[in-house]
This record gives structure tokens, C-alpha cells and sequence, in this order.
């Protein structure tokens, strides 16, 4: 079919007339396509649709780079091997502590939300995930793609962390994995709130994996590098007083109206191997519970008297009765 | 016989650029991944133009958003206009000496990138970083050893089957 002769002219040469109606057509059906996906999401679908096909290319494609990993693996240093053990057995320890604290909090937690006749208690329902591709594309779209699917009950919109902090949400669903947009993600923005003093503001990511930025804050506002972020749980897409970053520097913003500041995310976003997707609580809909309001914060304080309950929504007008009683 | 071994080497071709194109790369590397299936879909309009018409590097950028765009139409689009560009200025450039053809499939390679900045900024997306450009460079470097190992693969193929 195809002559390979190499004195063949070209058809297309000589009839530029049509050639170039030809390309108009194909580029008018190209930017159709464009914007009917900008407008309707097709390519989402599509690929939901396509999963089957698509998935296994993607799994072929991160072949060489999972071979590398492994010889990477198999060729290490014995001496790095055994310091990376010590350094390892270190933060075990280390974590094993944290962890009895947590629990200890926890049920104390228990004990304060069951005096409180809190319907609702703080059981978050997550899910563990591995990381399967990381892809940042020339535009760095900061994404990763994670071995959970639609088929494991995951849903656009969930908030994914690690063990140190917020990680990102889920952006888009196939049958058999999803991916994730990372918090330093140019067009992610995560409501937070200055754990130390209480003010509320939003991080921004700023396409760098090491970086966030806090563009509006009140001149007068006291912040302080060292300051830890946590999620505020505004706008209900995050769960409140996840740990999302430490302010790394204050200083004026381009306008000088607003102080900005630059704060290092907590997760550790370029190395996570594993992850963990959290599920809806018990009732995904309204405004976060004010049930955070009056804990004290996980971090500390053994038995201390809980601060005073702030009245802010009427979900909390059980809760003056049980602190009489105490 | 003879016809399917140059398919082959065609789709195998396309195939291996895709994959090269998804295969994931240490970040730092990320920016220096030149666009493989340009590169090949530009050495065969150049040495077999017949096979590559118009509507099949449209259908390939379909293919190739489906795996790896960010819009889908957006690889389609500029793989027609690199085609277009080729495939009319195809006899200069068969004709051409390897550096000058080098040089111009850089030039083909950064109109390419010009186009993907346009859709973008349409789109509204957020400029991109420097290293942005450091991709079309990297491309320049790889097409002369891409085009003598499908050139010698395509000789070899011919010449045993004749």
C-alpha cells in the first residue's frame, strides 16, 4: 500500500489550496474539542471511561522508573543501610511516644465529648494509598496518581495527608486509580488558621514543592516565622486542625497593604511514598462542627481545664449543660 | 512483508514515543524531556510523508492527550500545525544538511512551544516557569542521533527484505 519510492512527489505539495483548508478544519475541530472539555470536563470522563485502556500504558510507562528504584535498592550501601536503620529505629521510638500521647488525648478527648453529649465523635474513617506516578508536566500542574479508584469508594473533593500533614485532594477519579492536587499546586488554596493566635487566613501553593504563600494578612496581624498552620475547616472541604506548613518569613506584600508571609508545607510532598485518604465524616453536609472549638489542641496539656466553650453555632447549645456539671 | 515491517517500525516508533513521553522522570529532569512524538512524527513526514497525512497526527494528539494532556485537542492542535509546517517546507528540509536540520527542527520545536503557550494563556492558565524552554534544546540534541537510528533501522529493513 505504502510505496516507499523516494521520487514519489508528495500530493499534498501541490495542491496547497486544500492543504491548508484541511488544516484550518482539523485546527477548528482541535480548539472545539478544547473548549468543549474546559466547559464540560470531557476529557474526565473520557479517561474514566478509557481507564482500562489507559491505565495499563501509564503502568508500562513507570516500569524503567521502578526498575531504577529497585537497583537503586539492591546496590545501596551497607553502611548507609545501617544508618538509615538507626535513624529509622530513632524516629520509631520517637513516634511510638508521640503516639501514646495522641491516644492518651484521645480518650480524654473521648471522656470530655461524651460529657458533652456530643452526638458526633472524632472517628475519621481513612484509607491507605501508594503512590504510583508522579508527573509535574512542563506547566508543573502539581499532581500525583494513587492506587485507589473509584472501585475503593474514592470521590473527587477528599482531603489526602500523610503522616506530618496536609498532602493535597483528590482531583479527578478513574475505576482503578486517582490523582491527587497537591496543596503547592499554583490554583490550590487551603483555608488555615495561625494555630498560635487563632487568625484565620488562606495558604496558597505557588508551583514550588517546597513553598506556600500567604498573600493577605493584616499588617497589624501578629505572625511569626516558626508559626504552625492548621487547616480552619472553613468552607468544609478539609477537616479542621489538620497540620498544613510552618511560617518560614514574614514580610510586605507588593501592595503594602497586606503583610504576606512564606510558609514550609508540613507533608513531606516530594517524598511521601504512601499516603492516606481521608473519608466524609459521618455527615459530609453544613459547616464544620464547632465540636474543635473547645478541645484542647491534640498537641499538649495533660489535664488542664478546657478552655470555655466560644458560642458560635446552635449545634453548641447542648454543651453549657454538662460543663455545670462538672 | 516489506510493507509491514516498515509499519512496524512506524507504530513502534509512535509507541515508544508515547511511553517515553509518560515515563516518570526525577523532578529535576522533568523540564529536559524533549517531545518524542514530535520528533518522530517529524522524521517521518519528512522521509515518508504519505504516511503521516494531516488527519493521522490529529488523531495521534488525541491519542497522546488521552494519556498524558492536560486538554484534551490541545497535543491534536499542535501536532497539526507542526505537521502543516513540515509537510510544506518538507523538500527544503530533506535536502538540508544534519546541522541545518538541526537548527530547524529547533525552530519547528520552540513554534511548537509558542503554540502550547498560546492555548494556555487563552486558557488562562498561569505563565510558566523558565525552564519551560529548556525542552525544545534538548530535543534539537536528541533529533540527529533519533533520525540516523530510524534512518539506519528503516535501511536495514529495506535492505533485507529486497
Amino acid at each position: 500500500m505504502m510505496a516507499i519510492s523516494a521520487n514519489n512527489t508528495t500530493p499534498l505539495f501541490g495542491e496547497g489550496a486544500s492543504s491548508t483548508l484541511r488544516l484550518v478544519v482539523y485546527l477548528v475541530a482541535a480548539i472545539a474539542l478544547m473548549i468543549a472539555d474546559r466547559r464540560g470536563g470531557w476529557l474526565e470522563r473520557l479517561r474514566a471511561n478509557t481507564g482500562v485502556v489507559v491505565e495499563p500504558v501509564w503502568r508500562l510507562a513507570a516500569v524503567p522508573a521502578q526498575w531504577a528504584r529497585s537497583a537503586r535498592i539492591a546496590l545501596a550501601d551497607r553502611h548507609e543501610l545501617s544508618e538509615q536503620n538507626a535513624e529509622l529505629s530513632r524516629q520509631l521510638l520517637l513516634a511510638q511516644t508521640r503516639l501514646r500521647r495522641v491516644e492518651a488525648v484521645q480518650e480524654q478527648n473521648q471522656r470530655l465529648q461524651e460529657l458533652l453529649a456530643v452526638q458526633k465523635t472524632l472517628g475519621l474513617s481513612v484509607q491507605l494509598a501508594k503512590v504510583i506516578d508522579i508527573d509535574f508536566g512542563p506547566y508543573r500542574r502539581q499532581t500525583i496518581v494513587l492506587d485507589l479508584g473509584s472501585d475503593n469508594g474514592v470521590k473527587v473533593g477528599q482531603p489526602v495527608i500523610d503522616a506530618r500533614g496536609l498532602v493535597g485532594q483528590i482531583a479527578e477519579v478513574r475505576p482503578h486509580s486517582c490523582t491527587v492536587l497537591l496543596i503547592s499546586d499554583k490554583s490550590h488554596a487551603v483555608p488555615v488558621r495561625i494555630e498560635r493566635t487563632g487568625l484565620r487566613t488562606i495558604a496558597r501553593g505557588t508551583g514550588a514543592l517546597d513553598t506556600l504563600e500567604l498573600p493577605n494578612i493584616p499588617t497589624s496581624a501578629d505572625v511569626k516565622p516558626g508559626d504552625k498552620l492548621v487547616t480552619s475547616g472553613l468552607g468544609g472541604r478539609f477537616p479542621a486542625d489538620f497540620p498544613v506548613g510552618v511560617i518560614r518569613s514574614v514580610g510586605n506584600g507588593a501592595s503594602g497593604m497586606f503583610a504576606s508571609a512564606v510558609a514550609t508545607p508540613d507533608a513531606a510532598l516530594d517524598r511521601s511514598a504512601e499516603v492516606l485518604v481521608l473519608h466524609e465524616l459521618a455527615n459530609p453536609v453544613g459547616p464544620p462542627a464547632p465540636a474543635e472549638e473547645f478541645g484542647p489542641p491534640v498537641s499538649l496539656k495533660g489535664s488542664d481545664e478546657p478552655a470555655p466553650p466560644v458560642a458560635t453555632a446552635p449545634a453548641s447549645e447542648p454543651e453549657p449543660t454538662p460543663v455545670e456539671e462538672r | 512483508m516489506r510493507v509491514r515491517g516498515i509499519n512496524g517500525l512506524f507504530w513502534g516508533g509512535v509507541l515508544a514515543s508515547l511511553l517515553f513521553q509518560l515515563a516518570p522522570l526525577p523532578t529535576v529532569l522533568l523540564p529536559f524531556k524533549p517531545y518524542w512524538l514530535a520528533l518522530v512524527l517529524i522524521y517521518w513526514m519528512i522521509e515518508v510523508p504519505e504516511r503521516v497525512p494531516l488527519g493521522l497526527c490529529f488523531v495521534l494528539g488525541l491519542v497522546a492527550d488521552l494519556l498524558c494532556g492536560e486538554m484534551f485537542g490541545e497535543q491534536a492542535l499542535r501536532l497539526c500545525v507542526l505537521c502543516f509546517i513540515v509537510v510544506r517546507f518538507r523538500s527544503r528540509l530533506r535536502f538540508f544538511p544534519m546541522w541545518q536540520q538541526t537548527l530547524a527542527v529547533l525552530a519547528l520545536l520552540l513554534n511548537d512551544r509558542v503554540v502550547y503557550l498560546m492555548v494556555h494563556a487563552i486558557a488562562g492558565d498561569p505563565p510558566p516557569e523558565r525552564d519551560f524552554w529548556y525542552a525544545p534544546a534538548v530535543g534539537m540534541f536528541a533529533w540527529p542521533w533519533l533520525f540516523l537510528l530510524l534512518d539506519d533501522l528503516r535501511a536495514r529493513l529495506r535492505s533485507a527484505d529486497a
